[in-house]
């Protein structure tokens, strides 16, 4: 562990009599996958510096239900939903990040037919805003002139047409920016989506996540920036089959922000 | 005697027109099977997405050599039907050219109608060679074989005859006039089929004349049987783009709908004060929903008609990240298989008088296998693809619902997920309590 974090759950908030600027939806990957841990480490760490008052719920945050209904499981998804809702409304929450596509995506689009409507930004749009009020700001040296490409996810892009703020972001560092042939509405899924994450791809002639790096691969990257754990563990695996692991990094914008403060 | 052609025409016409709208009112009736879905939102959007994408073209251009060729066609195939239009007079009335009196103009159509149906020439015979010699890969993916394929083809020759035929009556039409045939007014411009009528040089009147009836009844002959085999083949499109660009998802591509069946239930079981064995409210009440769709009946009427809608162009299939990997869910299939269910449950109910009556088989696995609908990665890549607004997602997501809310038919992998999400709101099974751990590690 290299730094202290300070994160404060909505019970702490309540306790305080106070509300949180915004809560942060960890999400499962978030809470519980070994990298994208590391992802909600430097998301926080961000958020850290920039003095941002934010909450987690913490032991009381539970699945969005979003993997479940892509799967079919429309029951599940609204238990998950509603058992959500009740507790984000009972701590009256008005605005959400997270790091993960997914849950920004049922969050936003699908839990205000439960009863659940708040503003839901990805953190990639959070940290543009921090940049933009000058709450945040970047050294810029770490990734000098180093060859970044973004994928975007799907959940994020085509299905919520967020394309620029991970970009401008990324500017920001100060690294050079290059696009895949295919990108923004054209992207290629990395393969985990529709609950793909959680079984074995159905008979075929490659894994999509392999055919996607290699996507990345022709832009010559030094990184393949991310927006989104799946995504992020779908390209890890991707660079290890093309046996690259050793020239090219996959890391989340917010890892990329982090290293650059 | 006299007016044996006109009456001829009169019938032919009519007949025409009689069979189109007969199998129009078949469209509607298995369109109208689906069920209903609330499209009566923000008309001013819906208006503007079919003006822009089926009208304007923009998601045709995305690939820009069929995309031009297609805007060729697209523009021919409208403008030419304003000299149907005269073609469809002068045969009623018995008169030749009867819009010619408005003079220049006159010449500037036909003149332009010519130069397009060149171009429809060309772009048509572009369209064959990269169905039938360069063979791109979305023209012989396995859903292509057999009637697709001579279907696709079928239509090329068809629009391909019909120009022709159209150029060659006003080449014998020219020479007619330039030889100072009685009834061939002087009249109209013909930039292309001067080229053709040199050929006609040193044939009599009479002959000339017979070569351009004939080729003005084949042609028109020719366009009412096109206008009928639309709806037996995949060309529905010229029609059906309109309502259903109309008609598309205004929500974001990710939303996908909650179903109100479900939420109802669910809301029952999260109340505390309900009493799970209490009879139902209303006695009459209809059975409980079927939750998700294993045949075309619980799909909604939008998808049904998205399924008519598919001109098995494959964009979709060639953008699907499944299909791109050697998976055999090719979201075009989906499309063609709903459609094609739809077809024989209207023959279906044809062959009963108007009722559906069992014939054991259903969308589900007898068309479409689990193994295509468990290899989606529900980018929608293919929803972002289709020029005209068709959404095989919905369809695929309708299916996997039936399969796990009524059969309990997911992959062991995505059960084992489910229970770990059930038991302690994650996918994998790690403890809740251990769901901040993240922040001191």
């Amino acid at each position: 562990m290299d730094e202290q974090l300070k994160v404060k759950t909505m019970q702490e908030f309540m306790a305080e009599g106070k509300q949180p600027e915004i809560l942060f939806w960890v999400g499962s990957a978030g809470s519980y996958d070994d990298r994208a841990k590391k992802i909600s480490r430097a998301f926080v760490k961000l958020l850290n510096r920039a003095n941002v008052d934010f909450a987690v719920l913490g032991q009381e945050e539970s699945s969005t239900g979003d993997v479940a209904k892509r799967a079919g499981n429309e029951f599940l998804f609204q238990m998950q939903a509603m058992m959500n809702i009740e507790l984000l409304n009972g701590y009256e929450i008005k605005r959400i990040v997270t790091c993960d596509p997914h849950s920004f995506n049922t969050l936003k689009n699908e839990y205000p037919g439960l009863g659940g409507t708040y503003e839901v930004v990805h953190h990639t749009q959070y940290l543009k805003e921090l940049l933009d009020q000058g709450r945040l700001t970047l050294k810029g040296e770490t990734y000098k002139g180093k060859r970044i490409t973004f994928h975007d996810p799907c959940y994020l892009g085509r299905a919520n047409s967020v394309y620029e703020a991970p970009r401008e972001v990324l500017t920001k560092t100060n690294a050079a920016l290059v696009e895949m042939k295919r990108h923004k509405k054209t992207a290629l899924c990395c393969g985990a989506g529709g609950a793909q994450m959680f079984k074995e791809p159905e008979k075929g002639d490659m894994d999509i996540n392999v055919l996607r790096t290699k996507d990345a691969l022709e832009t010559n990257p030094d990184i393949i920036a991310t927006g989104c754990p799946y995504c992020n563990t779908m390209m890890t695996d991707g660079i290890k089959a093309h046996e690259k692991e050793e020239r090219v990094t996959v890391l989340d914008v917010a890892e990329l922000l982090a290293n650059s403060i | 005697m006299e007016y044996l052609p006109n009456i001829v025409f009169a019938i032919a016409l009519a007949l025409g027109i009689g069979f189109f709208v007969r199998n129009v009112k078949k469209l509607i009736r298995n369109i109208k099977l689906g069920k209903k879905v609330d499209v009566g939102d923000n008309k001013p959007q819906r208006w503007k997405n079919m003006a822009k994408i089926a009208l304007g073209q923009t998601k045709m251009v995305v690939r820009p050599i069929a995309g031009l060729m297609h805007i060729i066609v697209y523009v021919g195939f409208i403008i030419i039907n304003i000299e149907v239009l005269e073609i469809i007079l002068d045969g009623i009335l018995g008169t030749h050219r009867l819009f010619s009196p408005i003079g220049q103009l006159y010449d500037v159509l036909i003149g332009s109608f010519e130069i397009l149906a060149f171009l429809v020439i060309v772009a048509v015979t572009v369209f064959w060679v990269r169905r039938n010699i360069i063979k791109l890969q979305r023209f012989i993916k396995p859903e292509m074989k057999g009637w697709p394929k001579k279907d696709g083809n079928m239509i090329l020759y068809i629009e391909f005859v019909l120009m022709v035929l159209f150029l060659t009556m006003n080449a014998a039409d020219f020479q007619l006039q330039q030889m100072g045939a009685d009834h061939y007014v002087q009249a109209g411009a013909f930039p292309i089929s001067q080229f053709i009528t040199p050929l006609f040089e040193g044939l009599s009147v009479p002959t000339l004349i017979f070569i351009e009836r004939t080729a003005w009844w084949l042609h028109i002959l020719g366009i009412l049987t096109f206008l009928n085999y639309l709806y037996y083949s995949k060309h529905l499109h010229i029609l059906l783009a309109f309502p259903n660009t109309y008609y598309g998802k205004l929500r974001p591509q990710g939303q996908f709908n909650n179903l109100e069946s479900v939420t109802n239930e669910v809301k029952l079981m999260m109340d505390p004060n309900a009493d799970p064995f209490a009879a139902p409210a209303d006695p009459n009440a209809a059975a409980p929903e079927k939750f998700g769709a294993s045949d075309v009946m619980d799909l909604n009427w939008v998808q049904l008609l998205n399924a008519y809608t598919c001109t098995e162009c494959g964009r979709c299939t060639s953008e699907c990240p499944a299909n791109q990997t050697g998976k055999k869910l090719s979201p075009r299939k989906i499309m063609m298989d709903t459609r094609d269910r739809l077809e024989e449950v209207g023959k279906n109910m044809e062959a009963n008088k108007g009722e559906f009556v069992s014939d054991g088989k259903q969308l589900l696995d007898d068309y479409i296998s689990r193994e295509e609908l468990w290899a989606c990665t529900t980018c929608n890549a293919c929803v972002q693809a289709c020029p005209v607004s068709i959404d095989p997602l919905s369809i695929i997501v309708e299916m996997r619902r039936y399969l796990v809310m009524e059969q309990s038919a997911a992959p062991m992998e995505l059960n084992n997920m489910m229970s770990n999400i059930e038991n302690n709101g994650a996918p994998w099974p790690y403890n809740q309590m251990d769901r901040l751990n993240w922040v001191n590690e």
